[in-house]
């Protein structure tokens, strides 16, 4: 066991980060070549300060048309990625992660701080999830690949939590956590979680297009 | 939750179409302009797209039908072009033809969903690029195709002949004289400061608003000319069918008549899709970042005639209006600060309809969705019952409506919805108010 362990911190968690990286720069270096070769009537308009102005004004809860209109997603969503972040980044026990590894040290967060945030992290997982069964307008677009790049976001904050609390063998929950989040992270650029690469992008065009082209607000 | 399939609408234009379809056909026309036309615009919004669903409240459609899911923005994106793109276009015919009644008359471009939507998807955009590919099948509703065609044969959208276009100029020029003697409509006249364009359906069916043009340039002693020769229509249905060439074409000629007479700028008059054309679309195809000419919608014109004094009343409209906010020259050119200036500026009171500015309701006639002819109107009406909820809730009788496919939305709504309202452009409130001789 504690081989498998090593194995899956050491070399394997060298190539889900070495896929999640390659991976993405390799899809941003395509889509903007084939932006540059098809879009060039969109590229042109794009501009760093009505860019800019989009993104932070989206980054505001309840700002926005969007964010006001279903205020249960909106805060599904902050907590969700806020929370993603930070228990990523600070938990403690990454925090040690990050200081073997790369030699970074960086504070981290109080381990109850840490639970929580996991357990409001999986919270808004499942407000995803139920909003993907029960509501209409959602369920009536959601496709296999929604439910799995939801179920792959889940998976590391839930082992996580289980090996956290002790639940089940500590060192296989511990794996799995491990190999759940290497697979997270290896799938980012393929899937869904996607979004996560060109959001800036597309937020940024509309952005542009509202703040230079129709003096409007996109929010 | 209710199917597209179920609300199929009988017109020739979508079923000649696709009676000469086969999958393969379709196959070939979607991949070859998914590789040869669209880029990473589209594929970035297929994927980042998060199927949250936050865009389905935006649209007119979809909350004038009780929430009906099928409405939706992002329902509408992935049943049509995601579709597209996941299946390499392999669907059958009847699959398009479903698509194409989305496309053309249940989505109205108004972009309204780009302020819902926290990835900044362009579900307008996503349905123009199905419009493309029903072209380019030739899968496209009867009335707006023959208005193309029109555009395509004599560059302008109401088959109006050349002499027949000088000869309405000249007989409304005839009329207002006798009104405000001394009042001209020059023709192509070289190097004058303001180049006149409007849509044809106004020398075929609305001439009292060249007329009234006419009046308020003259008493405003604007040096102005309209051209003689095809170029003089601003407005363009081959842009919302998905023919980019011949909107190309049209652009081109709308240009360079302005160019040959070495004008200053043109100043269009009030409709918002010819506006959309000119100064977002037909522009960017034809690769002018900026207007090779200065172009200026009349709102914007008479918003200058008021701060410079030029636009002169007797008095003020006494009657409560509201405003209907175009999206075309609101969301697409954020003129509605202008707007309300030159409302207030020439009437008492004005009630705000709710939400309004850049979040206003679309009159549903949009985008093309008037000019697919009667088979469509009730999608209309019904996919725009908020519209009438915000007019009745004013309270008011009068509308001020600076477009003209508003006017015929709007107008359309009120008789269906019994609101006893009524449509104005500015300049019929302008031409009632100004100075006019004794007679
Ligand atoms: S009609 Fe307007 S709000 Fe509705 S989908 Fe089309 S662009 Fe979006
Ligand atoms: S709001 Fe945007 S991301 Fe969400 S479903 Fe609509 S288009 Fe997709
Ligand atoms: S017709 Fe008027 S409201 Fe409707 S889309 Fe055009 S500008 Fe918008």
């Amino acid at each position: 066991m504690t081989e498998i362990y090593t194995f899956v911190s050491g070399p394997l968690a060298w190539v889900a980060f070495g896929i999640f990286i390659i991976g993405s720069i390799y899809r941003l270096v395509s889509m903007y070549a084939l932006a540059k070769a098809k879009d060039g009537s969109s590229l042109a308009y794009m501009s760093l300060p009505f860019g800019l102005r989009s993104i932070l004004n989206w980054m505001i809860p309840f700002n926005t048309m969007g964010w006001k209109g279903d205020p249960l997603m909106t805060v599904a969503t902050f907590v969700f990625h806020i929370g993603f972040l930070v228990v990523a980044v600070f938990l403690g026990a990454h925090v040690v992660l990050w200081d073997t590894n790369f030699g970074i040290s960086i504070p981290s967060l109080p381990d109850v701080a840490g639970d929580i945030v996991s357990f409001a992290v999986i919270a808004a997982c499942a407000i995803f999830a139920y909003r993907r069964i029960a509501l209409p307008h959602v369920k009536g677009v959601t496709r296999g690949k929604d439910w799995f790049a939801l179920i792959i976001v889940a998976l590391p904050f839930i082992t996580g939590v289980l090996a956290y609390h002790q639940v089940g063998p500590v060192l296989l929950m511990t794996i799995l956590h491990v190999l759940a989040a290497e697979l997270l992270l290896a799938l980012i650029p393929f899937t869904r979680l996607s979004h996560a690469l060109f959001v800036l992008f597309t937020r940024a065009y509309m952005g542009s297009e509202f703040g230079g082209v129709r003096n409007a607000r996109d929010w | 939750m209710s199917q597209i399939a179920d609300r199929i609408i009988s017109d020739p234009g979508l079923e000649n179409g696709v009676a000469g379809l086969t999958t393969e056909k379709i196959q070939k026309v979607v991949n070859r302009m998914l590789e040869g036309e669209t880029g990473a615009k589209l594929k970035a919004y297929r994927e980042t797209c998060m199927r949250c669903g936050l865009c389905s409240q935006a649209c007119h459609f979809y909350v004038s039908h009780d929430n009906d899911p099928s409405y939706s923005p992002v329902n509408k994106a992935t049943e049509t072009m995601y579709e597209l793109m996941d299946k390499k276009g392999k669907v059958e015919p009847q699959r398009i033809y479903e698509m194409a009644q989305m496309a053309y008359t249940e989505c109205n471009l108004c972009k309204r969903c780009a302020h819902y939507c926290p990835v900044g998807i362009d579900t307008g955009y996503i349905m123009s690029m199905v419009r493309r590919i029903c072209y380019l099948l030739d899968v496209v509703p009867q009335y707006i195709r023959d208005t193309a065609h029109s555009h395509a044969s004599t560059m302008n959208q109401m088959w109006v002949k050349d002499d027949e276009w000088i000869d309405s100029l000249q007989w409304q020029e005839d009329e207002a004289r006798d009104e405000f003697p001394g009042l001209r409509i020059p023709l192509d006249k070289e190097g004058a400061d303001v180049y006149y364009s409007v849509i044809a359906p106004e020398p075929k069916f609305r001439t009292q608003l060249i007329y009234q043009a006419a009046a308020i340039m003259n008493a405003a002693g604007i040096d102005w000319t309209m051209p003689s020769e095809p170029g003089w229509d601003n407005s363009d249905m081959c842009m919302f069918v998905g023919d980019f060439e011949n909107m190309g074409r049209l652009k081109r000629a709308h240009y360079e008549s302005a160019q040959k007479l070495r004008v200053k700028r043109i100043v269009m008059g009030e409709c918002g899709h010819a506006f959309r054309s000119v100064y977002d679309m037909g522009n960017r195809w034809l690769g002018h970042k900026k207007m090779p000419v200065p172009v200026i919608h009349a709102v914007e014109f008479y918003h200058e005639l008021m701060t410079q004094g030029k636009l002169k009343i007797t008095h003020k409209y006494e009657k409560p209006v509201t405003i209907q906010d175009p999206c075309n020259i609101i969301r697409g050119k954020g003129l509605m600060d202008k707007l309300r200036d030159v409302v207030h500026f020439l009437c008492e009171e004005v009630v705000e309809m709710t939400p309004n500015r850049e979040h206003n309701y679309c009159c549903c006639a949009g985008g093309g969705v008037i000019n697919c002819g009667p088979p469509f109107k009730n999608t209309r009406m019904t996919g725009n019952r908020i519209k009438a909820d915000q007019l009745r809730a004013t309270g008011v009788k009068d509308v001020v409506i600076p477009c003209h496919n508003c006017h015929g939305g709007l107008e359309d709504i009120i008789g269906y919805y019994d609101l006893g309202m009524h449509g104005k452009f500015i300049g019929d409130i302008i031409y009632e108010l100004m100075e006019k001789p004794e007679m």
